[in-house]
């Protein structure tokens, strides 16, 4: 899914057994490598904490920015730009952004709109609910069926025994190597008409539900989740590594209570790898909710909050009083739910990409 | 690609793990299964690969031979090479060349060099996950939303950049409305988003350099950039060339940004004068936007050139891994 992809084949590849380097981290690993040092180590270190403390800082700023905008009233914005705090304070924006001005009876929408006006905002309704549902249907779709789907992929990868295993896992991961971009066009023909092309002959599937004659699966559920809720490769490559680490005998003893291989994928494999599938979901969530060239291209009318916010930045004229609060505010709101999710588990995600190269 | 995923392995010195990866017992304890119980734990995963990558990449090739009218896929003819010609003499092509390559050195030069300084600081300061947690927060929000905070931050009348620079006397820049600043500034935008992770990934490597080596020089009294020149860098080596190709990869598909920040406030992507215009944005356009996609042919042309040039990369970086890696060894 877009540009984190590959660059998530590093955070696999290094996140061979994360139980173990979770641990090796918190004992306290540092060995006896540290040197007291001489005194250029002195000054050294407060100044490199100083640095790494103002790389910090500019990593959160941006986010606090929009948060301290999104508290501000727009006109004090436009005559206070620099002030670190939200200059005339309030909540107004969040719940004006959060107000969709169809439910508003007649006197309701006219007073709404000069409280709108009094703090400097853009009155245009952006109804922003719409999106966000959109949202969490499709990333919650997208993240139970690819994490489930894969599941199954990679116990089969690391589990069975059956012939050209390695060279299918090959073919598999081969997938990474394909831009978005490139699949883009017949990714969007295969959506729109329903209709695969295996250019000998072509298998109709207009049959298939919410299929519409004209526009086939653009812009439907189904057509949003499509490319992604079956497999990605670095879903399959990440649980595999997990799935080979579980110990045979837990499983052998599965056996021996005549488990066959969908009971021991559900009962022994599925439990014992929560950790990881609820680090991979968590990642699959977020890729799904920030998600933007394909929901962009396939599902204009049934905007996810990606696309309605790329929207609501090309309505928003070049005027000499843009609606800042308003647009920060809508941004703010829509990495609200990543914000949420890392500040729970920012952890899990963080082990991820450590792995367990820690002698 | 899956020799890129063992090289991690191997670069990045996992031998314990890789050593005891538990083999597979031969036929016993009931694990030998043939295709019959494989077939039906990888069909939605196969069903997945087929339609959504392998099929398509057999049709983007082909239509990247045909005038493709998007609307009227039907009507598509085979013209051989033309579009490659059309697309390979449109200078708009060439300028999202030239553009592309210039962002992309600018981000992965900026991006490589400070996340590795922070690597580095990490390793002597610090193993807390919180640091670590803070650092990596920007790479996972949405490209949207870091494209309108810095479309915010950056503008050259309400931003809080040029605020900060008019401190030092400098006037107000339109970092994303001004052709020679616009590049630069999604540079500097997406580095701020990539910085943190690719340090983590370095960190990650850094771990693995025997302490012992830095005891050793410690002990000659080497200092703490000596010690950096001469063991963490060799060292490292295969981690680095491995990250520096991915995030390559990564970076030459920047769309999401320039769609969401490009042009500046009230322009659009592309803007100014086509200076934001990356070769994601040219095929795309190409593909979906110009005429209803008429020349879809030329994007898909476009688009394979881009893939043969990002496989290209990779060939070029296993190579490169290949010939550093012996040096822990």
């Amino acid at each position: 899914m877009s540009d984190l992809t590959n660059q998530q084949a590093t955070a696999a590849a290094t996140a061979l057994d994360l139980e173990g380097t979770a641990d090796e981290v918190e004992g306290g690993t540092p060995p006896a490598r540290r040197r007291s040092g001489g005194g250029k180590a002195r000054i050294g270190r407060p100044l490199a904490w100083a640095l790494l403390i103002v790389i910090m800082i500019a990593s959160l700023f941006p986010v606090y920015w929009a948060l301290r905008t999104a508290l501000s009233n727009n006109t004090a914005i436009i005559n206070d730009t620099d002030n670190l705090l939200p200059p005339e304070f309030t909540t107004f924006n969040f719940e004006r952004v959060l107000t969709n001005q169809s439910d508003l009876s007649t006197d309701e929408l006219r007073q709404f709109r000069e409280d709108v006006s009094a703090v400097g905002g853009n009155d245009t309704n952006f109804n922003i609910w719409d999106p966000i549902r959109h949202s969490i249907v499709t990333a919650t779709l997208i993240t139970v069926g690819q994490v489930f789907f894969c599941a199954m992929a990679a116990y089969a990868f690391a589990r069975l025994k059956f012939k050209g295993r390695e060279a299918l896992f090959t073919v598999f991961l081969s997938a990474l190597m394909v831009p978005p971009i490139f699949a883009l066009i017949p990714n969007l023909i295969l959506i729109r008409d329903l209709e695969i092309d295996l250019y000998v002959f072509q298998i109709d599937m207009g049959w298939l539900p919410f299929a519409d004659e004209k526009s086939g699966w653009t812009s439907t559920y189904p057509g949003l989740v499509a490319p992604f809720i079956l497999m990605t490769p670095f879903a399959i490559f990440f649980l595999r590594q997990f799935f080979i680490g579980i110990s045979k005998e837990v499983e052998e003893a599965a056996v021996l209570d005549g488990a066959g291989n969908f009971r021991r994928f559900f009962q022994v494999i599925l439990p014992m790898a929560a950790a990881p599938i609820f680090t991979l979901a968590l990642i699959t969530y977020v890729n799904a909710w920030n998600e933007f060239l394909w929901p962009f291209t396939a599902g204009k009318e049934l905007n996810v909050i990606t696309v309605a916010l790329n929207d609501f930045r090309a309505q928003t004229p070049g005027t000499t009083r843009p609606d800042w609060s308003g647009l920060m505010t809508a941004t703010f709101i829509a990495g609200a739910p990543i914000l949420v999710l890392f500040g729970l588990f920012g952890r899990k995600v963080v082990d991820s990409i450590q792995f367990s190269g820690i002698k | 690609m899956h020799h890129m995923m063992t090289t991690v392995e191997d670069a990045i010195e996992v031998t314990p793990s890789s050593g005891k990866k538990p083999r597979r017992v031969k036929s016993g304890g009931g694990l030998s299964d043939g295709w019959g119980v494989a077939f039906w734990f990888l069909l939605p995963a196969m069903i997945g690969f087929v339609l959504f990558y392998f099929l398509p990449t057999v049709r983007a090739i082909g239509i990247s031979f045909q005038d493709f009218p998007l609307i009227n896929a039907d009507q598509a003819e085979w013209i051989g090479l033309e579009n490659y010609r059309n697309v390979l003499g449109d200078d708009i092509f060439w300028n999202a060349v030239k553009v592309t390559i210039y962002y992309v050195v600018l981000n992965i030069g900026l991006q490589t060099v400070l996340a590795l300084g922070v690597a580095v600081m990490m390793d002597r300061l610090t193993k807390s996950v919180f640091v670590r947690s803070i650092l990596l927060l920007p790479w996972l929000l949405p490209n949207v939303m870091v494209g309108l905070l810095w479309l915010f931050m950056l503008d050259p009348t309400n931003g809080v950049v040029n605020d900060w620079l008019g401190y030092f006397g400098v006037d107000p820049i339109g970092f994303l409305s001004n052709p020679s600043w616009a590049i630069p500034a999604l540079a500097l935008i997406n580095t701020w988003k990539f910085t943190g992770y690719t340090a983590l990934l370095l960190f990650a490597g850094i771990q693995t350099v025997p302490g012992s080596l830095y005891e050793a020089a410690a002990l000659d009294g080497a200092s703490e950039f000596t010690m950096f020149k001469t063991i963490t860098l060799p060292l490292l080596r295969p981690v680095l060339a491995l990250v520096l190709v991915i995030s390559l990869i990564g970076s030459f598909q920047v769309f999401d940004v320039v769609q969401a920040a490009g042009g500046g406030l009230g322009g659009s992507p592309g803007d100014p004068l086509n200076s934001t215009r990356v070769l994601y944005l040219y095929i795309y356009d190409k593909s979906f936007v110009d005429g209803f996609g008429k020349r879809a042919g030329e994007g898909a042309a476009a688009a394979t050139m881009l893939m043969v040039g990002l496989l290209f990369i990779t060939i070029l970086q296993l190579r490169i891994s290949r010939a550093g890696e012996s040096d822990l060894a």
